[in-house]
């Protein structure tokens, strides 16, 4: 289960981030999850649940998905990801290394793989707010 | 504040790997991958555990060096590699395919992150990565993100080759970063071993595999490659990487 890993990576954040800033006890994390990994919100978030109790976190998290674009760099065009126009098996690589999506999708206007993922690749913490 | 969270736990996911060897040179078809994927089948048969990760990701040719073909990651908590002849294998070519993936470096860096962090290497005595030619943004990151990474380098006679070699070798003493030593590769009787200019240039030595035309035919087949003269002399060379590592 990749969400598994990419929540203990968030988790482990939080944990580092809540020692060297001095937060006290982390009370609020909000993540923002890109479109382009596809990842399973609950699956995620029963992770996140599961392991905040192995780290000693309490926090509330808040989810902020946001939609994926991608950006020619050849000829400018921009357009959305459309995970439903993809193969399963290649929607499921992307899934698990979103870079793969070089390796599969193509500018719709020009053809070319030169292309840059604007925004939506991932998994970020926004910010973690810190009960003192 | 905008956190990647996934390199927290990079040092968690490698933490039960012994050693970490980057196979690089610098410049392109010295044969680092083959020196990769032999050097990791040796330690297997050798009793030890041994780890093989491939970052060319755009031109990774591990996989055919190895015969992989079926094999696939297991998704578990993250990514468990297959074995393959005994070596824990991870690859980009696992999700690419045999399709062409060309990535500028921010995209490279990015797939590197998440292929440290998503695998689950378990206890390993040695992990050798096979390393993209070029002084750039994987090298760069390989040495941002492992912690305590060697570097074995790999030359051929050529003075084009060790040309490289000298400016990857005065980067990596510039960051300090441990060398084991240099092996010169494909050696031919036409050649002028670069052993006197690897010791002026203050590197060690590690010994000269000569040119195997048999190596060709043993390609993606480990038991074959592991009869090849080039894998004997390999091996006499591994005697001492052991020891000093």
């Amino acid at each position: 289960m990749h969400e598994w890993a990419l929540a203990e990576a968030v988790v482990s954040t939080i944990s580092r981030i809540a020692s060297e800033k001095g937060l006290g006890e982390a009370i609020g994390v909000t993540i923002r999850i890109g479109e382009l990994q596809q990842i399973d919100l609950d699956a995620f978030k029963f992770a996140l649940e599961q392991l905040s109790s192995q780290y000693s976190i309490r926090a509330k998290f808040e989810f902020r998905e946001e939609k994926a674009e991608f950006r020619c760099r050849a000829c400018g065009e921009t357009w959305p990801f459309k995970r439903e126009d993809l193969d399963p098996d290649i929607s499921e690589a992307i899934h698990v290394i979103p870079e793969v999506a070089h390796a599969f999708l193509r500018c719709p206007r020009c053809g070319s793989p030169d292309f840059e993922v604007v925004r939506g690749r991932g998994v970020w913490i926004e910010s973690i707010r810190g009960g003192g | 504040m905008m956190l990647d969270p996934r390199l927290s736990v990079i040092e968690n996911r490698l933490k039960g790997v012994g050693r970490i060897m980057a196979v690089s040179s610098g410049k392109g078809g010295v044969g680092k991958s083959l020196i990769a994927a032999t050097t990791a089948l040796l330690l297997s048969e050798r009793g030890l555990r041994a780890g093989l990760l491939d970052l060319d990701f755009t031109n990774p040719s591990s996989s055919v060096i190895l015969g992989v073909s079926a094999a696939h990651p297991i998704e578990d908590k993250g990514m468990i590699p297959p074995e393959i002849h005994g070596v824990k294998y991870m690859s980009i070519t696992f999700f690419s395919g045999e399709e062409v993936m060309p990535l500028r470096g921010g995209d490279a860096t990015n797939a590197f992150i998440e292929v440290l962090a998503l695998t689950r290497w378990g206890n390993l005595d040695y992990l050798i990565v096979d390393t993209p030619p070029g002084l750039g943004d994987t090298l760069l990151d390989l040495l941002k993100l492992i912690r305590g990474l060697m570097f074995l380098v790999v030359t051929t006679p050529s003075r084009l080759s060790l040309e490289t070699v000298r400016k990857l070798l005065a980067l990596l003493r510039g960051v300090r970063a441990p060398v084991i030593g240099v092996i010169e590769n494909m050696l031919t009787d036409a050649s002028i071993s670069v052993k006197g200019e690897v010791e002026r240039i203050g590197a060690r030595f590690l010994g000269s595999i000569p040119f195997d035309p048999m190596v060709e035919g043993a390609l993606g087949n480990p038991k074959k490659l592991l009869e090849t003269k080039f894998v004997e002399k390999l091996s006499e060379i591994l005697d001492q990487v052991l020891k000093i590592t």
